[in-house]
Order: C-alpha cells, then sequence, then structure tokens
C-alpha cells in the first residue's frame, strides 16, 4: 500500500511509531499529484519545495518528542483561504497574480498542528458555483469519473481527497459548498456551526452564511480536522468564545438514544430514485445502530432557494465592492478616471456567474426594491431559523440526502442559472440558519459514483453528526473504496 | 416580472460595471427568471416577523481599546497595481 492512500488519522500512527517520516509521506503525495493531476486538475497551485521543507522540519520536530496533533501531515485548502507562502485567486482573474500579507486564522492553526501546505485548491470563482465550473484557470474533475463535474464550490478540496493528492483538505460553505462536492466526490465533509471556526483570512462571500470547514477520507479524520480548526479567534468577531470538545471522543459504537429526524420535504420531487434508495439504505443502518426514527418537518425548505439567492448575492456585492482595481488585483492600465477604472477593471477582471450574483444583490439592496427582496428573504430565513429550532425539539439531528442526484457532465448545466441553483435546496438552509451540517458517503449509484448522505443537528452540536456519521461509515463498509485513476 | 434591460443597465452602473449589449441581453433574461421565482416568498405573510441578518445573537464584540501591531506600509501596498511607496495612485479626481 503506498503512503498517500492512507487516511490522516493511519498517517499519524505511522508517524508517531516511526514507520514512516513526514518526507516519505509528502513525497509520496507529490508522485501522486504528479500521476493523477492531468486528469483531476484540482491543484490552482502546488508548492513542492516549500512541503518538503517543512515536512523536514516536522520530522525534526517529532525526534524532539515535539509537534502538535498534525505533525508531518501534507494538506492542502482551498484557493479562497490567505496565505502568505502561496497566491490567493479566489478563482478569479481579478486576484490571479494575489500573494496574501497575512494567513488565514485556519492555515495558521494547521501550521501550529504541524501540518504541511501542499498547495491550494480549485473552486468557483469567490466561491459562487455548484460545480466549479466558474474557476477562471480550470475546472476540476470529479475522480469517480473523468469528465464530470466533482461539485462546488469547493470542488478541488472534494477532488483532491478522493484522490488521494492530500490527507486531507479545507474548503468554504455558504450554501452547500463543503457537503456538496463531499457527496458527489465520495469524501466526508462537514460545515461547521457558523461562528465555530474563524473567518479571518477567509475571502468574504457571504459574511453572514460563510464557514470553513474539512473535507476528508474518513469520518476519524474529520474529527482531527475540527480540532485543529476550530475556536475563537479575536480576529473575527463573529467566531464564538466558547468551549470546543475533544470531537475524537464522539465517535461510539451504537446509537442507542438517539433520535434522528427524516425531514419528509427533503425527500420531494425531482429526488434522483437511486439517491433516494441509497439513503434510504444509509437510514435503515442508522437504526440498526440504535437510533430512533421520527420523521420531521421543515415547513419553509421550498422558499430557502429564493431566500438564499437574494441575500447570498446581496452580501456578495457589498463585500466584492472592494474589488476596484486600486488596492490589489488586476487593474485596466488604460482608464483616465477613477469611475472608469473602476468599471473596467472590475469587468474585464470578473467571469460571469459573479457578475451576474453582484447584479442581483444590487438589485435586491437598491432603493425601491430592498423591501420587496432583501428584507422579505431576512424575514423568510427567520421562518427558516425557526423551522429548525422546532424540529430540533424531537430529534437530534436529522439526515437526508446532500444533492438531488449524482455528479452530471461538465457542462451539462451550464447555461441555465436558475437550474443550477435549484439543485441546491437541500443544503441552502444550514447556512440560513447557521447550524452544521456534514455529508457522510453513504452509497453509490449504478453508474458507480457516490451518493452521501447530509446530517444535521441543531447549533454547537457537531459531536453528535460525527457520532452518528461514524456509526453510518462502520455500517456502509465503503470507506476504503477508491475511485481507478490513471 | 419583467426586468427591463434598462433596469439592468442602471444596477449595473451602481455595481461599478461595463456590460456589453450581449452581456446585458443574457443577463436581463437570467435576472428576470431569478427574481421572478424568488417572487415566490410574496406567498408568505410576513407582517412583523423580525429580520435574521446573523445566524447567531452576537452582540458588541469589543476588545479593549489597545494599541496593537498593524499591517506595515509596505506590505499593505505590496499588492497594489500603482503605488509610490507612500499611497495607492489613482487616476487624477479633482
Amino acid at each position: 500500500m503506498e503512503h498517500y492512500s492512507l487516511t490522516l488519522h493511519e498517517a499519524l500512527d505511522q508517524l508517531d511509531c516511526g514507520a514512516v517520516t513526514s518526507v516519505a509521506l509528502t513525497e509520496s503525495v507529490l508522485a501522486r499529484i504528479d500521476a493523477v493531476e492531468p486528469q483531476v486538475q484540482a491543484y490552482l497551485a502546488l508548492d513542492r519545495e516549500g512541503a518538503l521543507r517543512q515536512a523536514e522540519q516536522a520530522d525534526a520536530r517529532r525526534k524532539n518528542g515535539q509537534g502538535g496533533s498534525l505533525c508531518g501531515i501534507p494538506l492542502a485548502v482551498k484557493d479562497v483561504l490567505c496565505t502568505t507562502l502561496m497566491p490567493t485567486t479566489c478563482g478569479s482573474r481579478i486576484l490571479e497574480h494575489f500573494v496574501a500579507p497575512y494567513d488565514a486564522t485556519v492555515v495558521t492553526r494547521l501550521a501550529q498542528a504541524g501540518s504541511v501546505l501542499l498547495g491550494k485548491l480549485a473552486m468557483d470563482e469567490f466561491a459562487m458555483g455548484s460545480t466549479s465550473e466558474n474557476c477562471a484557470f480550470q475546472t476540476p474533475n470529479n475522480p469517480w469519473k473523468i469528465g464530470y463535474v466533482a461539485g462546488g464550490s469547493s470542488g478541488g478540496s472534494a477532488a483532491a481527497v478522493a484522490a488521494d493528492e492530500c490527507f486531507a483538505s479545507l474548503g468554504t460553505d455558504t450554501g452547500g459548498s463543503i457537503r456538496q462536492p463531499a457527496s458527489l466526490c465520495g469524501t466526508v465533509g462537514m460545515k461547521p456551526t457558523y461562528g465555530r471556526v474563524s473567518r479571518y483570512g477567509l475571502v468574504a462571500f457571504a459574511s453572514s452564511l460563510d464557514q470553513v470547514g474539512p473535507l476528508t477520507k474518513d469520518v476519524r479524520d474529520c474529527a482531527l480536522m475540527m480540532n485543529a480548526i476550530s475556536g475563537h479567534d479575536p480576529r473575527d468577531s463573529t467566531s464564538i468564545n466558547m468551549e470546543v470538545p475533544d470531537f475524537s471522543g464522539a465517535l461510539q459504537d451504537g446509537l442507542q438514544g438517539v433520535r434522528i429526524g427524516v425531514p419528509k420535504e427533503y425527500f420531494g420531487e425531482g429526488l434522483d430514485p437511486e439517491v433516494d434508495r441509497v439513503v434510504r439504505q444509509g437510514i435503515a443502518m442508522l437504526k440498526e445502530a440504535g437510533a430512533t426514527i421520527v420523521e420531521v418537518s421543515l415547513p419553509h425548505t421550498e422558499y430557502c432557494v429564493a431566500v438564499y439567492y437574494l441575500i447570498a448575492p446581496a452580501e456578495a456585492s457589498s463585500n466584492l465592492a472592494r474589488f476596484d482595481g486600486v488596492r490589489y488585483g488586476f487593474r485596466d492600465r488604460t482608464a483616465d478616471s477613477l469611475i472608469d477604472l473602476y468599471k473596467r477593471s472590475r469587468s474585464q477582471g470578473f467571469g460571469d456567474e459573479v457578475k451576474r450574483r453582484i447584479l442581483i444583490g444590487t438589485y435586491a439592496l437598491s432603493a425601491g426594491y430592498y423591501d420587496a427582496y432583501y428584507k422579505k428573504a431576512s424575514q423568510v430565513r427567520t421562518l427558516i431559523k425557526e423551522d429548525f429550532a422546532k424540529a430540533f425539539t424531537t430529534c437530534d439531528l436529522m439526515v437526508s440526502p446532500v444533492c438531488p442526484t449524482p455528479a452530471w457532465k461538465i457542462g451539462d448545466k451550464a447555461d441555465d442559472p436558475l437550474a443550477l441553483y435549484l439543485s441546491d435546496i437541500l443544503t441552502l438552509s444550514a447556512n440560513l440558519a447557521g447550524v452544521p451540517g456534514m455529508s457522510v458517503p453513504c452509497g453509490f449509484h449504478a453508474q458507480g459514483l457516490p451518493i452521501g448522505m447530509q446530517l444535521q443537528s441543531a447549533h454547537f452540536n457537531e459531536a453528535i453528526l460525527l457520532r452518528a456519521a461514524y456509526n453510518l461509515e462502520q455500517r456502509a463498509g465503503i470507506a476504503g473504496k477508491k475511485p481507478l485513476l490513471v | 416580472m419583467k426586468i427591463t434591460q434598462e433596469e439592468v443597465q442602471h444596477v449595473a452602473k451602481l455595481a461599478r460595471l461595463d456590460l456589453t449589449a450581449a452581456e446585458v441581453e443574457r443577463m436581463t433574461g437570467h435576472l428576470d427568471a431569478i427574481l421572478s421565482y424568488a417572487a415566490k416568498l410574496d406567498e408568505l405573510d410576513t407582517t412583523g416577523v423580525a429580520l435574521t441578518t446573523h445566524p447567531q445573537a452576537v452582540v458588541n464584540a469589543f476588545r479593549d481599546d489597545e494599541v496593537q501591531e498593524s499591517l506595515p506600509r509596505e506590505r499593505a501596498l505590496a499588492n497594489a497595481p500603482e503605488q509610490n511607496g507612500e499611497s495607492f495612485v489613482v487616476p487624477r479626481i479633482i
């Protein structure tokens, strides 16, 4: 077995007992990247020398009996997280050569834990999209079927983990951008509770919805990554100052006494019959593990796409005002007035989807339309949040599909934005309500494409998600299954 | 509902975007589809419902008013398309 195919916790065990070095792990992963990257296209930047240097340092620290919880583990992060050692492009031409003056807090925390930063992963431009096709530089492929989407917006983060091009990665999730690619690529992915993980150094898309989280090869790895990145950060005033549990401790066998809700609205029209079948099999496995299954209702689910696609673009239109060709990023040098400079730089620097969302958001916030759109959406957001609070009085977590379908062909939905937005219906509400959500591999579609199960719980109860996910993983028996590449 | 090309051009101006004629046409269609869909929210009576603008009820996360290290000027200027060592340079405004 090659080193690159180990899970993160297996690699840690091997490092701990001296069976392998961080340099050997890093070299193995770099060789794997060389072999499969021409097909997968997950990396926007790769720092070979830097990674090997960090690996040597990690090995030296281990020799001295030092090193953090992830000492020597090669990881990669979505290119929306600021790094001083490599460019941060957000998948956009407007930031093509941008090198951040500081590291995102999550990047610092991974470094403090001793991990090795391999590179930056492909994504939809400014995290706007569900397929990563909106990346200005390349479209990552689904390792299970080249030519199919890896999902988005953290498509590179999911593809790299599924293809064994890193031991784990970080993504970000504003409306499903960790959970959906995790589901389509057959990896574990968690969007933590809003406020659990610092957003400092995460280039903002929609500030009331964005959250950083891990994509991993199994549930135990997810717990380890969650402990490495969680916790209050004085630099992010929306991060919450509360104790972070030992998430690995949550991975207990059995679900006795756990009430699992099945929201009936999440099994409605448009759900692929095989996705429905696989997820229902998964629910049966959770029941076998001892859980009590109850039906619950989230009555405002049908409104979440409309709410999200007003609120997220409204926040984006404001956040992306900073890209003006003055302080960083692309500048059109032919402009002779300041307004012209703004307009030309932004028009050439931003891609289609980003422009579309800026226009929707500006419209929803503009004079005369604010009440009808932004205000109305924010009120319905309250109703959605209340749905969740009510559901969690009768259950400890909820399970459902993540995405109504398995992965589709690259290019298939590229010309119909509304159709693509509607495919996000099962993941958007968690961001609107701020609750944690997770995707865990549950089974496979007849075409061989992975299907994930979504788990959602009340605020700050990621532990119950990990516990249920761990039990599903034990019973589904597919955790070691890998795509055939090369 | 019917979004007009003039409305799209007006919003583009507010957002400091220059759109080509083809872009205006395409975006008008897309915005019309998306905003027509959003009109679904009118089915709900939200009279008296509070707005949720943030998922957590955090109020005034202040820190102590102490001087802390800030980003050195040369690093703040390092990514500027044009700068003079002290400031960002832009076309003449006045």
